[in-house]
């Protein structure tokens, strides 16, 4: 049982906010943060890493992480952590930067050879493509056989085909290490596929929490497709007009009336309502 | 006989003997200060600045006078160590590489500390998070990656002790085989209208720091690449 029940006072992109965050996580889950940027989720992962300071109180199991004016300093607290940028040691090989934190050389042959990296075990950092790096950095992070894994995007940086394999990486380890994982993550089909709960988390304050079914699936089943876009452009055509509307990765059009097109500006954040009345799914 | 086969070069080996050992000794006290200056949040950090880098700003003559009168019988400091062990610290080795030290201090303290502040923030708590000390994480992880900084640091140090001359001349004098450094040698060659040796000396020292900085510019460039840094 991890409890924590922290305060801090931030200076955020909007302003100064207080961080105010009380949290019970059961062991062995595996729990998504995620909301708005600049709404405290890294601060709350590094305040749990210790790397920066809090007032309030932590408590992993039975030991007390924070308390008071006591806080346990990182290096104690056996952890690991992945970070959004790899943040992996340049001077060493692959195999070097797991040996780093634990000289068990079986365990790091047996974590390079579950993520792939067998073959890549003698190069440096700087030769591996991005997804390379975060599974390194995912290897290492569990070379000291931590309780707690905290990840603060890790996959925000790769593309969609090295996420999905992170993916099955990340949740393959989280079970055969036993870890209580904490993962920031944005991405609502990484938490669908990864996260047993979910905290929204808001200038600093959890505004919801669920399972990623009960938060991300909007409508409950009534088949109805709501997407989060950004309007480009609203051209007239004729009588009508069409919304030009980015949609992640997709431009999608969609038709508008006068009135619609009167209250919208461009470059607003949409958001695009259908029903799925006949929807085809493919490979 | 010409210039060539009366040429000196005792005061080269002095120079470069002192260049050395000040190096070596500032390295061994910058690094500390250089860390805690990169890591700090401290509102004293500004302040530690400014007196590190004091030396830089100051003429050597100033320099050179508060660490003749420190060091010499009439101050504590001087009498100190006469009375307890016997060792005079001025017109001497001694009191060069003293001076040297102090002369010398923001050259190495300066890249060391730009070094470890352009370390990536994260590759130094990974290191506290795998659970090694701040002393093992300086070792292992921050200098091996900052090497372009460190031999920045070790070599504009040794250069510019060899290149000192005001504080050298005030505290050392010049005293052949003892105090007497190259630049303070040339300076009197041309002082006796010695031309020729002046010249030879003097060509030689342009030589010798054009190859050692050529030498740091080379390898930097050879690092970084290696190392994906730029």
């Amino acid at each position: 049982m991890l409890e924590l029940d922290i305060h801090k006072k931030l200076q955020g992109s909007r302003g100064e906010m207080d961080l105010d965050v009380q949290l019970s996580i059961k062991e062995h889950d595996f729990i998504a943060l995620s909301g708005q940027s600049g709404g405290g989720k890294t601060t709350l992962l590094r305040i749990l890493a210790g790397l920066e300071e809090a007032s309030g109180s932590i408590r992993m199991r039975d030991e007390v992480w924070l308390q008071g004016k006591k806080s346990l300093p990182t290096q104690k607290r056996g952890i690991g952590f992945v970070f959004q940028d790899y943040a992996l040691f340049a001077n060493m090989s692959v195999e070097q930067n797991l040996l780093y934190v634990n000289k068990d050389k079986a365990l790091a042959n047996h974590l390079l050879e579950l993520t792939h990296l067998s073959e890549l075990k003698e190069r440096l950092p700087s030769t591996l493509s991005g997804g390379q790096k975060q599974r390194v950095s995912l290897c290492r992070a569990l070379m000291n056989r931590p309780r707690l894994l905290l990840m603060d995007e890790p996959l925000s940086a790769l593309d969609p085909t090295m996420r999905t394999q992170l993916q099955e990486d990340i949740l393959r380890l989280h079970k055969e290490f036993g870890t209580t994982t904490i993962m920031v993550s944005h991405d609502p089909s990484e938490i669908y596929r990864l996260a047993s709960r979910v905290f929204v988390l808001d200038q600093g304050k959890i505004i919801r929490e669920g399972t990623a079914k009960e938060l991300f699936l909007k409508a409950h089943g009534s088949q109805k497709f709501s997407l989060k876009g950004e309007l480009l452009e609203i051209i007239k055509a004729d009588v009508i007009y069409i919304a030009v509307v980015a949609i992640g990765q997709q431009i999608v059009e969609v038709v508008l009336d006068e009135n619609e097109a009167k209250t919208l500006r461009v470059g607003q954040s949409v958001q695009v309502n259908t029903k799925a009345f006949a929807p085809s799914l493919s490979q | 006989m010409t210039a060539w086969e009366t040429l000196d070069f005792e005061p080269f080996l002095i120079s470069f003997k002192l260049a050395g050992l000040t190096t070596f000794i500032l390295f061994i006290i910058a690094l500390p200060l250089a860390w805690w200056l990169s890591q700090t949040k401290c509102r004293f950090k500004p302040v530690a600045e400014a007196i590190s880098s004091l030396p830089i700003v100051l003429p050597p003559s100033v320099l050179g006078f508060y660490i003749l009168y420190a060091l010499s019988y009439n101050s504590p400091i001087g009498a100190f160590f006469e009375e307890t062990f016997g060792i005079k610290l001025v017109f001497n080795f001694t009191g060069l590489v003293i001076a040297s030290c102090f002369y010398s201090f923001p050259f190495m303290v300066q890249p060391l500390q730009s070094g470890l502040e352009s370390l990536q923030k994260n590759m130094l708590e990974a290191s506290y998070i795998a659970g090694k000390s701040k002393l093992q994480t300086l070792l292992f992880v921050a200098l091996p990656n900052m090497k372009p900084a460190l031999l920045t640091a070790v070599i504009v140090t040794f250069a510019h002790t060899v290149g000192e001359f005001g504080v050298v001349l005030m505290v050392g004098g010049s005293i052949p085989g003892e105090t007497k450094v190259a630049s303070v040698a040339i300076y009197e060659f041309v002082e006796v209208l010695d031309y020729t040796t002046a010249h030879i000396y003097s060509a030689i020292m342009v030589g010798m720091s054009f190859v050692v900085l050529l030498g740091v510019y080379t390898f930097n460039r050879h690092h970084n690449r290696r190392l994906g840094v730029a």
